[in-house]
């Protein structure tokens, strides 16, 4: 269960991600600014989200690997309330799934905002289009750093 | 092979409580009454249960039914996962430990006060749990934010529009109209309602969304020798799977090489191997309608059209009464109630006994399907 002072935190921050084992590096490369995505040590292989066995060679032993940080927007969504508070100030926001230019099928869940630090809100809809060009960004929330997504100048 | 689920177990029994959005009942008692009900359906004595199914996320469970409704000894329950993707598999289970002799009478049951109970949404309080860590900080919270992002998708890609997501809509809540039990009788829906809806998350608007409802259903299954000497027709299991296709990731299945073919895909490839027809056949389907781009996107998993080919079905009235292929006639999670898809269940029943009030005529097959998009599961019945 959530305990009382997380609880009070959700009530008016952003949701944290809550990193399980196989998460954490993720996160960690997060926070000094790098996008990285788990990878067999001994196929290759990519692979989302980060699990302890590779599922084509099924080895144990695997590297994280650092992404350009570009993709195209594959879909997206814009919430509308009733949402937790905090996303609800901010709604209707967008949240979008980016395909990475260098590693196909693995999507990312994140935001199209105007600049790392900007509201969910700030990009116009308007804007928003499946096939759009996108680079990840970081921004600080709380104690972590999670991507977020700019337009690239096109 | 030595044993064959084929028709060798029928429902026999089905009960229900009122639907509303507030009922004063326990979620327990709610569960009692729907139990009793489905019993006295089939005329078989409560102390003849020896068999129970329900969902992982039902919260009566059945040590608490057993006690409370006065079951025998009981020798087969389980539950399953993946909430509207059980409800097939209740039945499914029943079946196979009724059809090799591991239990006798079984009752597969789901109580749920969703209408006036708490939506993890609107608290703050908030669980996060592990896979969440990939969407939810990023406000993707719920399971409409979720299929959302399938549906603009799937739009994208195949031209499907809102005016086939209405289609949808508008069979299920006409259905509805019809159906006295249901929560949008006699409440008429248009399309100039739907297209200036509010959204809910965009594409999908209000009434892309089921109800939010209290209430309970069960239905009893014995074997098809015994199902001769019960009260009502039998309507037999003709064939049930489940399906958790490769590399799936439940409801926010984007890491699949292909999003867009949901264990639908993997649960129709079982149930039409098993079956002696196939979805040309079929003459009535109640499909999980928790969010409306589920229609489509089943419509193409169980093989009634071909892939990207869903919303173009819809067209033409194909949806409703004497259409095509006739859906959810009691109103579906839409319309009727969404009591995690058991509705449909029990509506499939009362269409093979000819007693619907949206009454397909002469029908003999009816495909029931649990939610698309989760681990799955669906039934093929017949009379
Ligand atoms: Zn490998």
């Amino acid at each position: 269960m959530t305990t009382a002072p997380e609880a009070a935190a959700s009530a008016d921050a952003l949701l944290l991600p809550v990193p399980d084992d196989d998460g954490a590096p993720f996160w960690e490369y997060a926070a000094r600014g790098e996008l990285r995505v788990q990878a067999c040590t001994a196929c290759g292989r990519l692979r989302f989200p980060p699990r302890p066995c590779c599922p084509h060679c099924r080895s144990f032993d695997s590297e994280w690997r650092r992404m350009s940080g570009r993709g195209r927007i594959w879909s997206y969504v814009r919430p509308h309330p009733p949402l937790l508070p905090a996303y609800a100030a901010q709604a209707p926001y967008n949240v979008i799934l980016v395909e990475l230019a260098d590693a196909p099928h693995i999507r990312l869940a994140g935001n199209l905002v105007t600049s790392a630090d900007a509201p969910l809100d700030s990009m116009d809809p308007a804007r928003l289009r499946i096939g759009a060009r996108v680079h990840v960004v970081f921004t600080e929330t709380g104690s972590m750093a999670v991507p977020r997504w700019l337009l690239e100048k096109s | 092979m030595a044993a064959t689920l084929k028709d060798a177990t029928a429902i026999v029994g089905i009960g229900q409580t009122a639907f509303a959005r507030h009922l004063p009942q326990s979620e327990k008692e709610l569960a009692c009454r729907a139990i009793l009900a489905a019993l006295a359906d089939a005329g078989i004595d409560p102390g003849e249960v020896d068999a129970f199914s329900s969902y992982t996320m039902e919260e009566t469970d059945e040590v608490e039914v057993a006690k409370a409704i006065g079951a025998g000894d009981v020798t087969f329950f389980s539950k399953i996962g993946y909430g509207g993707g059980g409800s097939c598999a209740t039945v499914g289970h029943l079946a196979a430990a009724v059809a090799t002799g591991q239990a006798t009478v079984g009752v597969a049951w789901r109580s749920r006060k969703r209408g006036s109970g708490p939506r993890p949404w609107k608290n703050t309080a908030v669980q996060l749990p592990t896979p969440g860590q990939w969407t939810r900080p990023f406000g993707l919270l719920r399971p409409a934010d979720e299929i959302g992002m399938l549906a603009r998708r799937y739009m994208h890609e195949y031209g499907a529009t809102r005016d086939h997501l209405f289609n949808v809509a508008m069979a299920c809540r006409n259905r509805a109209n019809e159906n006295p039990a249901a929560m949008m009788y006699e409440r008429p829906l248009t399309r100039e309602m739907y297209m200036t809806s509010r959204m809910i998350s965009d594409p999908l608007c209000l009434f892309d969304n089921c109800l939010e409802t209290d209430g309970a259903l069960a239905c009893v299954i014995v074997s098809a020798e015994r199902a001769r000497d019960c009260r009502n027709k039998p309507v037999y299991v003709h064939s049930a799977a489940q399906g958790l296709p490769s590399q799936h990731h439940g409801m926010v299945n984007y890491w699949n090489d292909d999003p867009l073919s949901g264990p639908a895909w993997t649960a129709a490839r079982h149930l039409w191997k098993q079956a002696d027809f196939g979805p040309q056949d079929v003459h009535v389907a109640q499909i999980y309608d928790a969010f409306t781009p589920l229609i489509p996107l089943s419509l193409e998993g169980y093989g009634f059209c071909g892939r990207g080919e869903g919303a173009a079905f819809t067209e033409g009235g194909a949806l409703e009464l004497g259409g095509r292929l006739p859906i959810n006639t009691g109103g579906g999670g839409l319309s009727e109630a969404y009591v995690h898809g058991f509705n449909l269940i029990n509506e499939g029943v009362k269409q093979l006994r000819g007693v619907s009030t949206a009454q397909v005529p002469d029908a003999t097959t009816c495909l029931v399907t649990a939610g698309e998009g989760v681990p799955t599961s669906a039934i093929l019945l017949r009379s």
